[in-house]
């Protein structure tokens, strides 16, 4: 069963390295990722939001909602472990 | 990018990733887990993805390697298998 | 159960660095538009700030200065804050998290108002965080016993 899931591993992993193949190099201006959308952040994240910082403007701003529902997952999350594991005062 | 750092870290990151799930003793795993992190996190940092490393460096190497603590204290520390 | 440690350097070196990791913390999250940082790693560093705080002194020492009902009240009100920045968007007719529309209440422009919605949500996440995190280490280190451990 050991060998069985080192098999698996290692099998998962050769294909991951192969298609790591087709990556775009590092930083390349070409490559779709930094086509497509981020161009316009980049030239448009001072003018609008006045915030240097370009990720926190994408994470608070332009995506507003992705991390007003990530914060309710941890708040979740803290309930939850404290409906499991906490013994109320007797 | 810088391929001589690349080559330094990244076989460190691989140690420290087998070494964390081979070791016998929980809170040597639990440290190594931690290191693992602060490696991934200078290797992001190297890459130019600063946030991402904060993150790591705050989340991975910090937090979280205090609760495994906490978990272990709380357990046991030796493994079974 | 975590027992005290009588260490006098231990508590001695605690005692100099908690105000540094919070006050770093605390630039974390305000200066998160700047520089990287953010909320979600302030609000990490200022719970770590606290699990020092239990690991140096006792249990019942760090319930004094930090108070289980202060710390369930802090839970939810980083949410709040953070829904109520953009429910006040919404009521002053805009979308929701639209911070542009918040210079009617705040004497900035639109673009300088979105740099303080962002500013009050990221508050609200570092408070929200800090809390969760101090919780569920309070829960996993006493397996969930810390609220009798104060009492005896």
């Amino acid at each position: 069963m050991k060998s069985l899931a080192f098999i698996a591993t290692i099998i998962t992993g050769a294909l991951l390295i192969f298609a790591t193949v087709d990556f775009p190099d590092w930083g390349d201006p070409n490559s779709p990722a930094s086509l497509h959308v981020s161009p316009r952040y980049i030239e448009k994240t001072v003018k609008e939001t006045g915030v240097p910082n370009m990720v926190t403007s994408v994470l608070a701003d332009y995506r507003g909602y992705d991390t007003l529902f990530e914060t309710t997952v941890i708040f979740t999350a803290g309930i939850t472990a404290v409906m499991l594991i906490r013994r109320p005062r007797k | 990018m810088i391929w001589q750092l690349d080559l330094i870290l990244l076989p460190l990151v691989i140690i420290c990733a087998i070494a964390a799930i081979t070791v016998r003793d929980l809170f040597s795993a639990t440290v190594l887990l931690g290191a693992f992190s602060f490696l991934m996190c200078m290797l992001w940092a190297e890459m130019g993805a600063v946030d991402v490393a904060f993150t790591e460096a705050a989340v991975g190497a910090g937090v979280s390697t205090a609760f495994f603590i906490a978990a272990v204290f709380v357990t046991t520390r030796r493994t079974k298998d | 159960m975590i027992t005290p440690l009588e260490n006098i350097i231990i508590k001695t070196l605690c005692r100099l660095l908690i105000p540094f990791i919070q006050l770093f913390g605390l630039y974390v999250i305000v200066h998160g538009h700047g520089s990287p940082g953010g909320g979600f790693q302030g609000g990490c560093i200022l719970a770590a700030s606290f699990v020092l705080v239990v690991v140096a002194f006792d249990l019942p020492e760090a319930k004094r200065r930090f108070s289980e009902k202060l710390n369930n009240i802090f839970c939810s009100l980083g949410v709040f804050i953070y829904a109520w920045t953009g429910w006040m968007c919404l009521l002053l007719g805009a979308n929701f998290l639209d911070y542009g529309i918040l210079n009617k209440i705040l004497p900035v422009n639109p673009v300088m108002a979105r740099y303080y919605g962002m500013f009050s949500i990221e508050v609200g996440v570092g408070i929200t965080v800090m809390a969760i995190m101090v919780s569920l280490f309070l829960d996993l280190v006493t397996g969930g016993k810390h609220e009798e451990a104060l009492d005896e």
